[in-house]
């Protein structure tokens, strides 16, 4: 695909030029020799990058660690703890009756006796309570401390006050008032039975471990050439390359090539945390996996390259990519569905190389999907990474 | 205006005119044959005009160059910043594209030849600044890559005495060495023409002379070296002949000697003298023996003689006659710094820039003069 970076891309050309001088006889080159520079190239920029042990931590240990987190926070999540306040009656016989606060007693047994249950139905929370009193429970819900704040009213009522726009403060109500009806001797008239799925693959830890490889993909493929470039350039180093006879091609593709060996222990690492830690499954094949994973690396790389094209100034350069991989963060579903976004905005989300590549990548690795499924997200990231490529090498500055 | 000043007037039309003279006689060859005993580099009206942003007025950074470089010889570029020198340079280099003009690099354009002659000229840029963590001599070995043939990447570091760098990070080696491995860079595809823009600038004394050890041993091997520096000293030591560049032209080209030689005197004497007005004409001096010019420094004079020795006898006379005292005089030996202020009125270094505008109008009239 780098073919057209420069006029002068054919060794073999350049060499017979070169012979017909007049003014010396070089030294036959061989076609491994016109090719070594582009091996060089390559490997200084590896050495280069390995060197810095720093970047290693950033490109690998960082993604690890985050995965692992997230991985562990979500996995022990299966029983979920709200926080709820309980209004104290008060203790003066004035101002509540001997029922009321027998009836509070009961409550807090209720919940107690519940949270302890060790046969406890596994889809009720544990509501983890504080008893307070009015102004100290109000001053804690309005502060987002506790998710609901509950109070006897008269001698059977119970007031709730929530938030309801946070999720948690609807299910500690909910919980809350299940267990109140059923402390009163509510019966469910209907039987129900819970079967629990807790099949690998369907877990979030599963959905995330390809987030994380696409997100340290397109990290890789903005600051790994875009960044590199105009530092570079920054650095005169891409001026000096300009005038050496290096074909400029050699120069761009040992950079791309480099990037995506780089690639190679990131996802692998990614994967093994997946597959190791957490038993993620790998339904499909792993090869289509990592054609997926390049295609991707490519879109980022054209997108990076043609971002550096002209940039001279870091500062310039980190806005300018900020501002094309924030809709990615947003609205590609790297740590959550984009399936919660309005679906007018769907075909934008879905236009993007990072929708693209991770929805291949999940196809591929949860559901087992194979080329028949995947090739137009293939073929749409090939197209973010050519098109940009191409571009970016006719208005490349080099000096 | 005195005596002095027309002296000057008249070296100016001379060094222009010998300036036109050296290019105009060179017979035309075609563009594209490499002859191995034609010039190493020809240049002939040269111009580059830098387009502004907004509605700033467009850069004229060369206004008509004519050069001619031969093989084996060392050329300096000398002038002040922002003379024009690295547009030039960089032109040669082929980094940059001529506004008008014709370029030609060993016999070759850089229009239709740009990969030959990429292969046959070593290149230091101003500021590089070559990956931290790579080692000096991975570095050489990565740039002998780039060409068919060259030297070993451990010869090349030995040219320029980092043999003992061999495996030391850039990020380890002082602003001298770096300068030095650039040089080796440069070096390791054995080119035929070598350019050094400003190799020594911001280098401390000491590396300084390291680098200049350096580049004379080059040149002791007959290769072709052209330099830009802002360092007379620097022009006057390494290079065999200089172009003075101010202001995008050549206003004197020649060996450092000629150059000196043409000031019509080999010695300067610098002397100030007690305030007392009204202040002396510069041209109250003209007419002593073995005086070719006077001109007016900040404080005090700038006499240009012969023979220093005839010349402040009578200089003590004259002040005597008027009645004035000497606070300090000082004498050296005419440099290019000297033939520099005689041409612009102005001194090489920003930092040194003596001669004021309303004391001096030299500057202004030698550019009209062109």
């Amino acid at each position: 695909m780098l073919w057209f970076a420069t006029r002068d891309s054919n060794p073999v050309r350049g060499l017979s030029m070169m012979s017909n001088a007049s003014c010396d006889s070089p030294t036959p080159v061989g076609p491994f020799s016109a090719w070594r520079s582009l091996w060089e190239l390559y490997v200084t920029r590896l050495r280069e990058f390995f060197r810095e042990p720093a970047r290693i931590f950033w490109v690998y240990g960082f993604p690890t660690i985050l995965a692992i987190c997230l991985g562990m926070a979500f996995r022990s999540s299966t029983t979920e703890t709200f926080i709820v306040d309980l209004v104290a009656p008060s203790a003066s016989e004035t101002e509540s009756t001997s029922t009321q606060r027998a009836a509070f007693e009961t409550l807090v047994e209720a919940i107690q006796a519940r949270n302890n249950d060790p046969q406890r139905r596994p889809d009720l929370p544990i509501l983890q309570f504080k008893v307070v009193d009015a102004p100290l429970g109000w001053e804690r819900l309005i502060t987002g401390k506790t998710a609901l704040l509950a109070r006897l009213e008269g001698e059977d009522g119970m007031v709730y006050h929530y938030d309801p726009t946070r999720a948690e403060a609807r299910a500690a109500r909910a919980a809350l008032d299940d267990l109140v009806q059923r402390a009163r001797g509510r019966l469910d008239p209907v039987r129900v039975e819970n079967q629990l799925i807790q099949e690998p693959g369907s877990r979030y830890i599963d959905w995330l471990i390809p987030g994380l490889i696409g997100l340290n993909t397109m990290g890789g493929g903005m600051w790994g050439i875009g960044f590199l470039l105009v530092n570079f350039r920054r650095n005169g180093l891409l001026k000096r390359f300009r005038a050496t006879p290096m074909p400029r091609w050699h120069f761009l593709s040992a950079i791309l090539g480099a990037r995506l060996t780089f690639l190679i222990p990131d996802v692998a690492v990614l994967l093994t945390v997946g597959v190791v830690v957490f038993g993620m499954p790998i339904r499909g094949s792993l090869a289509t996996a990592f054609v997926v994973v390049l295609a991707g690396a490519t879109a980022f790389a054209g997108i990076g390259l043609l971002i550096a094209s002209r940039v001279s100034s870091t500062e310039a350069v980190n806005g300018m990519m900020n501002l094309v991989m924030l809709p990615m963060w947003m609205f590609s579903g790297i740590f959550f569905s984009y399936e919660r976004f309005p679906d007018v905005i769907h075909p934008f989300i879905q236009a993007l190389p990072m929708t693209q590549m991770l929805d291949a990548l999940r196809a591929v690795l949860l559901e087992g999907a194979g080329w028949p499924v995947i090739w137009p997200s293939v073929a749409i990231l090939m197209a973010w990474g050519v098109i940009p490529f191409v571009v970016a090498v006719r208005i490349f500055k080099w000096t | 205006m005195g005596v002095g000043f027309l002296n000057i007037e008249d070296q100016v039309r001379v060094f222009a005119t010998s300036s036109t003279v050296s290019s105009s006689s060179t017979p035309e060859r075609s563009l594209g044959m490499s002859d191995p005993r034609g010039p190493a580099i020809r240049v002939e009206g040269l111009t580059k005009t830098y387009q502004a942003k907004g509605k700033a007025a467009p850069v004229q950074a060369v206004r008509g160059i004519d050069l001619e470089i031969a093989r084996g010889e060392c050329f300096g570029l000398l002038g002040p910043n922002g003379a024009g020198k690295t547009t030039t340079i960089e032109i040669l280099e082929g980094l940059n594209h001529p506004t008008s003009g014709t370029v030609e690099v060993l016999g070759l354009s850089w229009e239709r030849h740009d990969q030959e002659i990429r292969r046959r000229i070593g290149v230091t840029l101003q500021e590089t600044r070559f990956p931290e963590k790579a080692t000096t001599l991975e570095l050489a070995r990565l740039f002998r890559s780039f060409y068919p043939r060259g030297l070993d990447p451990a010869e090349a570091l030995a040219r320029v005495a980092l043999t003992s760098k061999a495996s030391a990070y850039v990020e380890t080696l002082s602003g001298g060495q770096r300068q030095r491995l650039a040089v080796a860079l440069a070096l390791v595809g054995d080119p035929e023409l070598l350019f050094l823009d400003e190799p020594t600038t911001g280098l401390d004394p000491q590396s300084r002379r390291q680098l200049w050890e350096v580049i004379g041993q080059l040149r002791a091997q007959g290769r072709t070296i052209v330099l830009t520096t802002h360092y007379m000293d620097e022009a006057e030591k390494l290079c065999d002949r200089i172009a003075i560049v101010d202001h995008g032209r050549i206003i004197a080209q020649g060996s450092p000697r000629q150059l000196i030689d043409r000031l019509g005197g080999g010695h300067i004497i610098i002397f100030e003298l007690e305030e007392r007005s009204p202040r002396l004409e510069p041209s109250a001096f003209a007419d002593l023996p073995g005086v070719t010019a006077v001109r007016r420094e900040a404080e005090g004079y700038a006499l240009t003689v012969a023979e220093p020795h005839a010349a402040i006898p009578s200089l003590l006379d004259r002040l005597a006659d008027h009645g004035r005292v000497l606070k300090r005089l000082d004498t050296h030996q005419a440099s290019l710094e000297d033939v520099f202020v005689a041409l612009t009125g102005r001194h090489l270094r920003d930092d040194l820039d003596v001669a004021s505008p309303s004391t001096n109008g030299l500057g202004s009239r030698v550019h009209s003069n062109e």
